[in-house]
């Protein structure tokens, strides 16, 4: 009695099987080529990174020398070392964090615990993401106009350090805005709770939490300003000083600027090409020391807290 | 909808006292006309099915609901007869009076002194020896002290969840409130950890006011005194829980603790 309709399912199956197996067939190919596609966009990505750090340590390490490092150019750029451009990076660098790092905390802060989420915070949100979005030599531009000519501060560590900062700050509120975030509502809520203040919750239970993911963040935006070479360009940089900056209203040297002259204005560029390259691989260890640093840091300290 | 007052009934004294309370998220409004008395030294049970408004109702009580934007409440929230939605209101003082309990345990991720000994601390109290006797009161209280009077210094997260729950009502009774706020406090722990929160209930219950916010009818019906029950914002029932369990007067109160929906 059942025997024919049996039959019927096991003929309904097979051909639901078969078009299973058709679309498993279908889906292995398509998997095949995209999971490859995929691959091989990965790998190039890897293959030039690694052309371009191969080139330039290739190339670039017999130039470094204990003198290279630490004696001044001479003879244009020809002889000597990069010890000023390598100082001056460092005072621009530290300019920046000095200038950009509590802004751009306070600004997180602010957006993210004490504002309103609203059109107004929505505005400053664009605000903040269409910044990040300049290109550095307008920044370059901006800082010209404002801090070498209004403000009278020349060519100069401070002029050069504003200018970065303000690049950079988008980054570091995005960043620290994020830290922000991650630490969990309920905190905040309980410590609200038990009677204690606004400020006193962010500074005993956000701010400690937090405070690590903001900090490497904005290691990272600064990170990218310690190449910048636009930005410094007409706020900072000179091509050569004999002597180290003396106070923040002296131009310096920098390893970007000092890149750029070398490649592309110097006279001899045949001469130079080893100066360049072993610049470059200074200017690359240093953004990369930079950011493994961060990346350590955030490591880290993600240990310590976990919820 | 008339104000219901079944402290007035049993000549208990009311330490809370809600009148016409509407309470907006933006422009939807999630309470409606709310009138009840919440009696002193009792437990109150708000119970209900999801999105009753019986969450933003506690809420209301420690005005936990102005960390929102855009919220917004109307009528009047008396705590022994002072208005603290009026202009002025110390909040942080108020909050003090009224603690509070999550659904999810939150302890901060210190140690366990420090958690218990925060809110003393936002009250100014630096005395360390002060300190360790409210944090050993406070764990005695609520019945964690000899699972952890051998290691203050460990970090709060490393407790069980139901551990975890009962050092959050430690932290709470740390500031010596007047009553105790708790939304669904048991609702993510194991049968043996929320029997033991129920104890707990049991044993705060002569020192302490408490509203409970729970979804489950057994848990109201075995730890509160009062029960309050909201459907759709609106405040449908409130009585001794015994009688609302035994004899609901409305229909939608019966549907709902025999389970007929919810």
């Amino acid at each position: 009695m059942n025997q024919p309709l049996m039959s019927d399912k096991a003929v309904c199956c097979t051909a639901k099987e078969a078009d299973a197996m058709h679309t498993r067939k279908h889906r292995r190919w398509s998997d095949l080529i995209i999971g490859n596609g995929l691959r091989a966009g990965t790998y190039f990505i890897v293959v030039v990174i690694g052309y371009i750090l191969l080139d330039i340590l290739i190339k670039g390490l017999p130039a470094i020398s204990w003198s290279f490092l630490t004696e001044a150019p001479r003879k244009g750029g020809v002889e000597g070392g990069i010890w000023p451009a390598i100082v001056g990076t460092f005072y621009l660098v530290f300019g920046t964090i000095a200038a950009a790092l509590p802004v751009g905390m306070a600004t997180a802060i602010y957006l993210s615990e004490y504002a309103k989420q609203g059109p107004f915070t929505r505005a400053i949100r664009v605000g903040i993401s269409t910044l990040a979005g300049v290109p550095s030599i307008v920044f370059g531009l901006f800082g010209l106009g404002l801090f070498v000519l209004f403000f009278r501060f020349g060519a100069s560590i401070l002029a050069g350090s504003l200018t970065l900062a303000c690049m950079v700050l988008p980054t570091i509120i995005v960043a620290a805005e994020e830290a922000l975030r991650a630490v969990p509502q309920t905190l905040r809520e309980a410590s609200l709770a038990l009677g204690a203040g606004k400020w006193y919750t962010i500074r005993t239970n956000v701010l400690p939490y937090a405070l690590s993911g903001m900090v490497t963040g904005s290691i990272l935006g600064i990170g990218r300003a310690a190449g910048e070479t636009a930005p410094i360009l007409l706020t900072a940089a000179a091509f050569f000083l004999p002597k180290l900056p003396s106070s923040v209203f002296d131009p310096v040297m920098a390893l970007p600027y000092h890149l750029y002259v070398l490649a592309t204005q110097h006279p001899a560029a045949d001469k130079v090409q080893p100066m360049q390259y072993g610049t470059a691989l200074v200017l690359i260890v240093l953004v990369l020391g930079v950011n493994l640093g961060a990346i350590f840091l955030r490591i880290r300290f993600r240990k310590r807290y976990k919820w | 909808m008339v104000a219901h007052s079944a402290a007035a009934d049993t000549a208990l004294e009311t330490k809370v006292l809600a009148r016409n309370v509407n309470f907006y998220y933006g422009r939807v409004q999630a309470l409606f006309d709310i009138g009840l008395n919440i009696p002193a030294r009792q437990v109150t049970a708000l119970i209900g099915p999801s999105g009753c408004g019986k969450s933003t109702f506690l809420r209301t009580l420690n005005r936990m609901n102005d960390i929102i934007d855009g919220t917004r409440l109307e009528g009047e929230i008396r705590l022994d007869g002072q208005d603290i939605y009026a202009p002025g209101t110390d909040v942080v003082a108020l909050r003090k009076r009224v603690g509070m309990v999550f659904q999810k345990s939150n302890p901060f991720p210190k140690s366990i002194f420090d958690n218990v000994a925060y809110g003393p601390r936002v009250f100014g109290q630096r005395d360390r020896i002060r300190l360790s006797d409210i944090v050993e009161h406070s764990l005695i209280r609520a019945g964690l002290w000899e699972e952890v009077k051998d290691r203050l210094d460990h970090n709060a997260l490393d407790l069980s969840g139901g551990q975890q729950q009962r050092l959050c009502i430690a932290r709470a009774l740390a500031v010596d409130p007047e009553i105790l706020l708790m939304d669904e406090p048991a609702s993510a722990l194991d049968p043996r950890s929320t029997a033991r929160i129920e104890d707990l209930i049991g044993e705060l219950r002569d020192e302490y006011t408490i509203v409970i916010v729970t979804h489950n009818m057994q848990q109201a019906a075995r730890v509160s005194d009062f029960t309050a029950f909201f459907y759709e914002g609106k405040l449908i029932e409130f009585g001794q829980t015994e009688q609302m369990f035994t004899k609901p007067k409305y229909k939608q109160t019966e549907d709902y603790i025999t389970g007929r929906f919810g």
